[in-house]
């Protein structure tokens, strides 16, 4: 089936197979290794993405599903050239050690301070309990979406 | 990972979406939040030679008012019942149950009438669902308009009574006559984790402080989510005590069917059981009292 999407503000069309996973679409199609595989099972959210600007698992959606709606990837994150401040923020607070998870952070991350700018701690933790971290015991991921939070207050 | 091929329709009408599903037969599937039929697709549990779509059917969106009921239609997402004030200020049992279900990426997406449908044992809606007393709304192109009620809606493990070409369209939340309250209370491992444990109260009283109706639903301790009739009859007529309550638990405890898991050993479970079952309608009743 011929999609249309829009992909961090960039109008896209493109024949997909029925079965692809929107996540396969973004890697293998369009080469937007950014987002990734972790679990594949619904359960880890580092394929997070948002469609039309909520937090979704794009490994638990078909690319066909994504007809004639906005996504923005990892890839989406940077302005003109300079970093989203939640990107800032995790480079600064050393929000990440293997980088795995990061990707689907930093989306759910950019989300939260979207809607709600100054999450509490336990808001930051509830908005992330969708994705899982191996390395960081979670302390410098909170405090990065929330220096993240400030930093676009000030901006 | 991939699912096996599949003929896929995105119908823009409710009309449209019942035409296909006729069209199809037995091979349609509907396609709501899809985040435990993608899953089961994946693993090839699941394999529908057609899905039919209804994310583009904006006519299923909505939570409405209506006399003695909330309606709430088949493409309304968890996270709209968890914010829902309308939901909040009519039914504490599934305002309490939304934000536990899942994880809030899921909630996003997922949709509170398919997980009803779905009759996953260790799903948490359709133990809100027993408890309370909901009706399921089911369409078809051909039959018209079903009123079912949950507990002739919940048939078995993964079973539902939808015929064939029908559809869910709408879960109805009845409204508390007097004073009501309700609570879920999960045990999980961690946040998106399946319940250990899940259970669901539902209190009325009359002026007078008496019991006119209770519910009780179990989730994850049984081949299905489980209405604890025993204990909700017992409870009728009677005035609220902790010493009901524990008696509530007890029945409940002796009448579920726990299973030893990777969750617990199906004695602790039914210890948990007795013990969320008390505090659930303690709950209950500090809001039916006022409280929160």
């Amino acid at each position: 089936m011929e999609i249309k999407v829009t992909i961090n503000g960039t109008a896209q069309s493109a024949e997909v197979e029925n079965r692809k996973l929107l996540v396969d679409f973004l890697r293998s199609d369009l080469g937007m290794t950014g987002t990734h595989i972790g679990c594949d099972t619904t359960s880890c959210g580092a394929c997070t993405i948002l469609l039309d600007g909520k937090p979704v698992k794009s490994c638990t959606m078909f690319a066909v599903q994504a007809n004639g709606h906005e996504l923005t990837t990892v890839e989406g994150l940077k302005q003109n050239g300079s970093l989203h401040p939640i990107q800032a923020a995790f480079k600064e607070e050393h929000g990440l050690q293997c980088g795995f998870c990061t990707p689907g952070m930093m989306m759910v991350g950019a989300a939260l301070i979207e809607d709600n700018p100054d999450p509490t701690d336990d808001e930051v933790r509830w908005a992330i309990s969708g994705n899982l971290c191996r390395c960081t015991g979670y302390m410098n991921i909170v405090k990065s979406i929330q220096t993240a939070a400030s930093m676009q207050g000030e901006n | 990972m991939f699912p096996s091929a599949f003929e896929y329709s995105a119908p823009s009408s409710l009309e449209e979406a019942l035409g296909l599903l006729k069209e199809v037969g037995d091979d349609g599937r509907v396609l709501a939040g899809g985040q435990s039929l993608i899953p089961m697709m994946k693993l090839r549990l699941a394999m529908p030679g057609h899905l039919v779509d209804i994310n583009g059917v904006g006519e299923l969106d909505y939570i409405r008012d209506v006399n003695g009921h909330v309606a709430v239609g088949a493409l309304t997402r968890h996270a709209q019942v968890a914010s829902s004030d309308l939901l909040s200020a009519t039914n504490h049992t599934v305002s309490a149950c939304a934000p536990w279900v899942a994880d809030p990426l899921v909630r996003n997406r997922g949709t509170m009438a398919g997980s009803i449908a779905h009759c996953d044992p260790e799903g948490d809606w359709n133990s809100v669902m027993l408890a309370i007393g909901a009706s399921v709304v089911a369409r078809s192109a051909d039959g018209g308009e079903r009123v079912i009620h949950i507990t002739d809606f919940l048939v078995d493990f993964f079973t539902n009574s939808l015929q064939p070409g029908e559809m869910v369209t709408e879960i109805r939340i009845p409204k508390y006559t007097g004073r009501g309250g309700g609570a879920y209370l999960k045990l999980e491992r961690k946040i998106g984790d399946y319940a250990t444990v899940g259970v669901a109260s539902h209190l009325q009283l009359d002026d007078s402080g008496t019991i006119t109706d209770a519910g009780l639903g179990l989730t994850a301790v049984y081949q299905h989510n489980l209405k604890v009739t025993e204990a909700e009859q017992m409870m009728i007529g009677q005035t609220p005590s902790d010493e009901l309550f524990a008696e509530a638990g007890a029945i409940a405890a002796r009448t579920c069917e726990p299973e030893d898991n990777v969750r617990g050993p199906a004695d602790y479970k039914r210890a948990v059981v007795a013990e969320y079952t008390k505090r659930a309608f303690a709950t209950a009743l500090a809001q039916a009292n006022g409280g929160q």
